[in-house]
């Protein structure tokens, strides 16, 4: 199959990210739940945890507000807010209507909430990839942002994090990133899911590795690389989606990567796996050390299942863009560590 | 315009009254009150207070009060002013009759806090603040006086202990007040002790949440003789207002509000703080006195706490206040509180407070009744007529 | 649920938006009708910075119902660049850290939800600067 690519060149014109302050280590979790006995087999060191006043919307602004810095233009030119989100903070109500009433984009804008699981956020990205390629609009926010919650005791509690990045989309001479092309692989997986209004989500253990993780994401990275004839020494840097450390690691090998060329992006280890907002808060953290002309490979995984695979080549303008606005690391950096029982509370898992 | 003087007073203990309603504890005060004049009737009524609405879910308490203290058919309103309400009631009274419209003018403030879970009293409180700006933030009313405090203690290098003074004193002195609600009194380390609501206030920096009523009646001073043989001239009662949102005043440490209505009620008066011979302040939260005591003129700014902790503010001090224990002490049924201390500026004029409080020889007593955190200050200044 | 209030109360809540008096320049929050300063009512729309420092704060241990899960929690007048005050609650933040003159910036935050089933309620809040941050609200 060929590459997907709009007919009018575009990019990522701007970029932000947001980690919320809190931390819970893995050990913890363990200490609470497996007596310890796991410790030396975490999938992570710590998580981010979202402070009891943010969800979702407030992330989700905070890292728009950052990408708009870097973009630099009105907030006024942007005709397209989506958000790829599995927390929602509302079931019927947009975030995105929130997110850009409250960044000055609204009313003149597109707006809606989409949902992929993990690959919410990259689908974003390709709707408004799609709509500024097309020229119907010169710029679109796209948002992957989560504050994914898993059922306490679970494996997927010890990786459930907060956190995400946002991407405004424009005119490829504009750009700090130019897309190259992308390539999208889904099947229907049930690895894993959420029943409507249930709290926690169910996964299939290890069937989310093999058939769910590792076969869409290598057949998007794939067919990507076979489609625009690149191969993986061609590349700077690669991200691919974070669920744990082990994960992205195993592919990047499979795939043909150095350790060398995940080690910019991979953030899962110290804030764990921030869901729709993963790949693109890893990306934005690689184009935090990206230099001019380097080429950068963006993978994304959602459950249910699929990928999105993107390659982009970095712009001169990433210089100028990069200090506008707070980096991925500075938020990585700013961390305040929590108990489980705060952690308890603040995720309202308390019945009061 | 004419002179006018308060002829009666009535007064129902402060406290926790489980058994009794917003009316019953209205007409109680006021019958107190229209005995002490000995009247059966009055031309006109007004009901001071804050929260019937939202705590008992009665408004018009005008024509309410009226009808069961037996005055239906007079004139009657309710009055509103926050925590300045009972004081504001007391100024139509006063206006009333010194128009020469009315002749014998009742005010009465009431409050009720103590009909629904704490919470909810909690949140009817901060109804004083500005609900848009400062009560959608979590800012409780105490809150709010927290805010000043601490740059109080910062600006002035005061620290949290020398506001104990507020606290001993008041309470030192409701023990002596039948009507007051704490009648124990607090030392110094246990106002150290106390559980802190909103850091740096503490629960004995706060006033309680009360149940009360109080109310006097005002006639023209000519008349007067006619109904009391100690009857109180109304010196002054004067208004001043500031902004309801704390945030917007360009220095809140002096409540212009009390300037405002201070210096209006000196200038009616005639007279200067210095011939205040007891000031009945509104020590809803020590900070409060602390404020109260600067922008009335009684002590420069930033050094109340000071004089405080060197004893001006005791009975036998050079400016005594909360003599009968303040709104810390006496307690602090919102909507009544104003006319509590009106009453007790009354009984220190009459030679009727209290023995051990009573402060000797007061030919002027003030008292100033606060709404907010000082948007709306009442100040009435209370004459002794002698015979 | 009081809907429209807080609908109508959002580009203030959001961004922090006053009102300038074109005559005499004030700037204002809330915005005003009339200008506190000159009387002015010629007023304009003006969006703060969001840059600001404490004045003075406290932190809340007995909170107004539907405040009680984020005690304790600090509450702050903050003085912003243009000189204007507000009263906002300060977020990611110890209580312990906080000192008056401390500089801090905007953020979008909940403020609260009205239950289970209504509106949840967003508006300006305050956290301690951060590294590389321009500062200030959206």
């Amino acid at each position: 199959m060929s590459v997907m690519k709009p007919v009018r060149e575009v990019g990522i014109v701007g970029y932000g990210a947001y980690i919320p302050r809190y931390r819970l280590a893995a050990e913890e979790i363990s200490r609470l739940w497996r007596g310890g006995q796991d410790a030396g087999a975490l999938p992570v060191k710590e998580k981010s945890v979202p402070g009891p006043d943010e969800d979702t919307v407030t992330m989700a602004v905070e890292a728009a507000q950052n990408a708009l810095r870097r973009a630099n233009v009105p907030p006024e030119a942007i005709r397209a807010v989506w958000v790829g989100s599995e927390s929602h903070p509302y079931a019927v109500k947009p975030t995105g209507t929130l997110v850009a009433q409250a960044l000055g984009i609204a009313p003149a804008t597109l707006a809606a909430d989409l949902e992929f699981a993990c690959k919410a956020g990259s689908e974003a990205v390709q709707a408004a990839v799609a709509l500024v390629g097309s020229g119907m609009a010169d710029y679109a926010l796209a948002v992957g942002m989560d504050t994914a919650q898993g059922r306490p005791g679970d494996a997927l509690e010890y990786t459930a994090a907060a956190g995400g990045a946002a991407y405004v989309i424009g005119p490829a001479d504009e750009a700090v990133a130019v897309l190259e092309g992308s390539y999208s692989y889904v099947t229907d997986t049930p690895d894993f899911f959420r029943r409507a209004h249930q709290h926690y989500p169910e996964h299939a253990n290890r069937f989310t590795g093999e058939p769910a993780y590792f076969h869409h994401i290598v057949n998007a990275a794939r067919g990507l690389m076979e489609a625009l004839g690149l191969t993986p020494e061609d590349f700077a840097g690669a991200v691919f989606h974070q669920p744990n450390v082990k994960f992205p690691r195993k592919v990047a090998r499979e795939l043909g990567f150095s350790p060398d060329q995940i080690r910019a992006g991979l953030l899962v280890g110290e804030v764990g796996n921030t869901y729709a907002g993963s790949s693109l808060l890893g990306f934005s953290a690689l184009l935090d050390e990206a230099r001019p002309g380097d080429r950068l490979l963006l993978v994304s995984f959602g459950s249910g299942a699929g990928s999105d695979a993107m390659s982009f080549v970095v712009t001169e303008r990433i210089e100028a863009a990069r200090d506008r606005a707070p980096r991925t690391r500075a938020y990585v950096a700013r961390r305040a560590p929590v108990d489980y029982a705060t952690y308890a509370r603040w995720r309202r898992k308390f019945t009061v | 315009m004419r002179d006018v003087a308060i002829v009666g007073i009535g007064q129902t203990p402060v406290g926790e009254h489980w058994d009794r309603s917003l009316r019953d504890l209205a007409v109680e005060a006021v019958l107190a009150a229209m005995d002490d004049a000995h009247v059966r009737r009055a031309d006109a009524l007004y009901v001071g207070n804050m929260l019937s609405g939202t705590l008992s879910f009665q408004e018009h308490l005008g024509a309410l009060v009226a009808e069961y203290a037996g005055l239906e058919g007079i004139e009657a309103v309710k009055v509103e002013a926050a925590c300045g309400s009972a004081a504001a009631a007391l100024r139509q009274a006063v206006l009333a009759v010194e128009s020469g419209r009315v002749e014998v003018a009742i005010a009465v403030g009431v409050e009720k806090l103590t009909e629904l879970a704490s919470k909810c009293t909690t949140n009817a409180l901060a109804m004083a603040a500005d609900a848009d700006y400062e009560t959608v933030m979590g800012l409780s009313f105490v809150a709010i006086n927290a805010l000043l405090m601490r740059r109080y203690m910062h600006e002035y290098g005061v620290s949290k202990e020398d506001f104990a003074a507020f606290t001993v004193n008041a309470h030192a002195n409701a023990q002596h007040n039948p009507f007051a609600m704490f009648r124990a009194p607090v030392t110094r380390q246990q106002y150290a002790a106390a559980k802190m609501i909103a850091d740096p206030i503490n629960l004995l920096d706060s006033s309680p949440v009360s149940d009360g009523a109080a109310a006097v009646v005002v006639v023209p001073a000519e008349r007067a003789r006619e109904f009391s043989e100690k009857p109180v001239r109304v010196a002054a009662c004067e208004v001043g207002t500031d902004t309801v949102a704390l945030d917007n005043r360009a220095n809140p440490l002096w409540l212009k509000g009390v300037e405002r209505s201070a210096r209006r009620a000196y200038r009616r008066a005639g007279v200067g703080p210095e011939e205040i011979g007891v000031f009945e302040l509104h020590d809803a939260f020590s900070i409060m006195a602390a404020l109260s005591l600067e922008a009335s003129g009684l002590a420069e700014p930033g050094t109340a706490v000071r004089l405080a902790n060197e004893g001006a503010i005791t009975p036998r001090g050079r400016f005594p206040i909360a003599t009968m224990g303040g709104l810390k002490g006496r307690g602090h049924p919102v909507g009544a509180t104003g006319l509590y201390q009106v009453v007790e500026c009354v009984l220190h004029l009459r030679g009727e407070a209290p023995e051990a409080v009573q402060v000797e020889n007061v030919q002027y007593a003030m008292a100033q009744n606060i709404g907010g955190s000082g948007a709306t200050v009442i100040t009435t200044i209370l004459e002794r007529l002698t015979p | 649920m009081d809907i429209p209030r807080n609908w109508r109360l959002r580009e203030q809540r959001y961004r922090l938006q006053g009102t300038r008096c074109t005559a005499c320049g004030e700037c204002h929050f809330p915005p005003r009708h009339v200008c506190p300063r000159c009387k002015g009512r010629a007023l304009e729309p003006y969006r703060f910075a969001g840059r600001g420092t404490v004045y003075s704060y406290t932190v809340i241990y007995q909170a107004p119902e539907g405040f009680e899960q984020y005690v304790p929690y600090v509450v702050a007048l903050v003085d912003l660049e243009e000189g204007v005050r507000v009263t906002a609650q300060l977020t990611d933040v110890d209580p312990e850290e906080v000192t008056i003159g401390m500089p801090v910036e905007m953020v979008l935050r909940k403020l609260g939800e009205e239950g289970e089933r209504g509106l949840i309620l967003y508006g300006y809040k305050f956290r301690p600067r951060i590294e590389g941050s321009a500062g200030g609200g959206p």
